[in-house]
């Protein structure tokens, strides 16, 4: 028998307690040589359980089909959800796994290890990303790098970039910061010890699970939706651990305030997941086979989609960076936002008016045309909370516009804000039908979605990176600012060059 | 057919332009509400007052 190092107290048996408990405690004390005296928490077994449950249905998916995509896709979440089962029990066993705790001297005891893993997967995501989207638009000037294969095809990589850039990149930008700020402005912990890890190690599974779909040729076809009905159940699965990882924060909190950025996730997080179930609601052919059929019919289904995708823009693309720029440009600044009220009526006026606008994506279309008139109309009004916004974003730096000489990551948040005014100018005017008859299936579109991508989401998702970094590793300061001053200028350029409408067709198809 | 949608539309486009105003009258009332200027002010300092 394996005695264990050195000398450990003598194993205690709780005798009223159920066999099975005792047969855990004597086992992992053998084995590891501890003292072992407490139950299996809820969270560890609850994790357990549902991973069993998802690993089994997987495997037996895995062994019985026909389909080769299904069986490599089925057995990587297998695989990661027994190594999740794996790591739970490894840390049970271990000597160190009483729960951290919530304070330490009277000071929260943040949990920061998901924030770091997110904030990495976010940089490592976002060079994919960009990179894919500097191969496609080569594809699109020298059409011989298709290589004629059908995995690395134009038809593929696209939407590939497209995920990757607001998925994946953006994604865990989110994640990152959410659990960041959550915790910060509620001076509270986040919940649970597991539950953390699987949102952002599960969001991460996810990706891999789609990313590598679209290159295998699986899709639903859907823009910002490809990804096919296992996906699907998974990223829903991986979506409430996450509403109830944030949640749970704010519950706990000792602000009693909850500060407008939590405001701003949360509608993200909750918006998207209804989204999510809308969008693919969807029977496979059989649980054997990719193919699934949405419920929705015809135009309906055409109308779910644009809801859908024009909010991936509203509530993914917008609130969630939304909550990014309340929190880190009065970070960085160090002033608080210009005006807290109209960060009030900012909130709610976006809210209930972006849902509105999808059907400005389906001018001309068999979508009744008072359907599409009135996605344009609130398309138009939405001008209003998104200038809103962003004048109060950029006033939040009102007597202090000086810092903007010196500090470059605080300029890229800026120039962020402003690039958002931009495309919320842009976005409506070209939902007015008469304008979308010239601007659709242009170079103009795709413009216009740089301008927010790049502009937009990029900038502020940079600067809450390398803000984020040197806070999460306690350093005084960047590596090297003059470093961030090339990053700013180099991207500044190319988001110009990209985003201007007529720039676009000129960098990609010269 | 013709009817019911009539009927529905017009519900729809009166009974949405009452909700959104009060919704947003009710936004506009409690951000611009006095006695909660203080409070405003107050959380605007959460993310300057953080501990370390």
């Amino acid at each position: 028998m394996y005695q264990g190092r050195g000398n450990l107290p003598p194993i205690e048996l709780r005798s009223g307690s159920p066999i099975w408990t005792n047969l855990f405690t004597l086992y992992g004390a053998n084995i590891m040589g501890e003292r072992k005296v407490r139950y299996l928490s809820l969270e560890e077994g609850g994790f357990s359980l549902l991973l069993l449950a998802v690993a089994i249905f997987c495997l037996v998916i895995a062994g019985k089909t026909w389909d080769q995509v299904l069986a490599f896709h089925t057995a990587l979440i297998a695989l990661a959800s027994l190594a999740g089962i794996f790591f739970i029990f490894r840390r049970y066993f271990d000597g160190n796994n009483t729960p951290a705790p919530l304070e330490i001297n009277g000071k929260p005891n943040y949990n920061m290890a998901p924030v770091k893993f997110a904030t990495w997967a976010s940089v490592f995501w976002g060079i994919a990303g960009f990179l894919v989207g500097v191969i496609i638009a080569s594809q699109l000037a020298f059409p011989a790098l298709n290589f004629d294969l059908p995995w690395i095809n134009f038809g593929r990589l696209r939407p590939l970039h497209t995920s990757a850039v607001i998925f994946a990149f953006g994604g865990n930008v989110l994640i990152a910061s959410s659990f960041y700020v959550v915790q910060r402005t509620c001076q509270a912990r986040l919940p649970g010890t597991i539950a953390p890890w699987f949102v952002v190690l599960g969001y991460n599974l996810f990706i891999v699970v789609a990313g590598t779909g679209y290159l295998l040729g699986v899709t639903q076809g859907k823009e910002y939706a490809e990804p096919e009905w296992y996906a699907d159940w998974l990223l829903t699965i991986v979506w409430v651990g996450y509403l109830l990882t944030f949640l749970g924060s704010i519950w706990r909190r000792k602000e009693s305030h909850i500060y407008v950025a939590n405001w701003f996730y949360l509608a993200f997080i909750v918006t998207i997941a209804v989204l999510h179930l809308f969008n693919n609601a969807s029977l496979p052919v059989s649980i054997y086979s990719t193919k699934s059929y949405i419920v929705w019919a015809g135009v309906q289904d055409a109308m779910v989609q644009w809801w859908y995708g024009h909010n991936a823009v509203g509530f993914f693309l917008t609130t969630g960076f939304l909550a990014i720029m309340y929190y880190f440009i009065p970070k960085r600044a160090e002033r608080p936002v210009y005006s807290y009220r109209l960060s009030i009526v900012h909130f709610w006026a976006l809210i209930f008016l972006y849902i509105w606008a999808g059907p400005h994506h389906l001018h001309y279309t068999s979508l009744p045309q008072w359907a599409s008139t009135l996605g344009m109309t609130f398309s138009i009004i939405l001008w209003m909370p998104s200038w809103g916004g962003m004048i109060n974003g950029l006033m939040t730096l009102s007597g202090a516009w000086d810092k903007l000489r010196t500090d470059p990551v605080l300029r890229m948040m800026v120039v962020s804000v402003a690039f958002y005014g931009m495309a919320t100018f842009e976005g409506p005017l070209m939902s007015i039908r008469a304008v979308n008859g010239l601007s659709h299936y242009t170079d103009w579109t795709v413009g216009h979605v740089h301008a927010g991508a790049l502009g937009w989401v990029g900038y502020i998702s940079f600067g809450a990176l390398y803000c984020l970094v040197p806070w999460l590793y306690n350093k005084k300061a960047l590596y090297s600012l003059r470093l961030v001053n090339w990053h700013f200028w180099i991207s500044t350029l190319a988001s110009c060059s990209t985003s201007a409408p007529c720039g676009y067709p000129v960098s990609c198809r010269a | 057919m013709d009817a019911t949608y009539t009927a529905l539309a017009h519900f729809a486009q009166t009974g949405g332009l009452l909700y959104f105003m009060a919704i947003f009258a009710g936004v506009i009332l409690y951000a611009c509400w006095p006695s909660n200027g203080e409070r405003f002010n107050d959380a605007s300092q959460i993310p300057l007052r953080e501990d370390d």
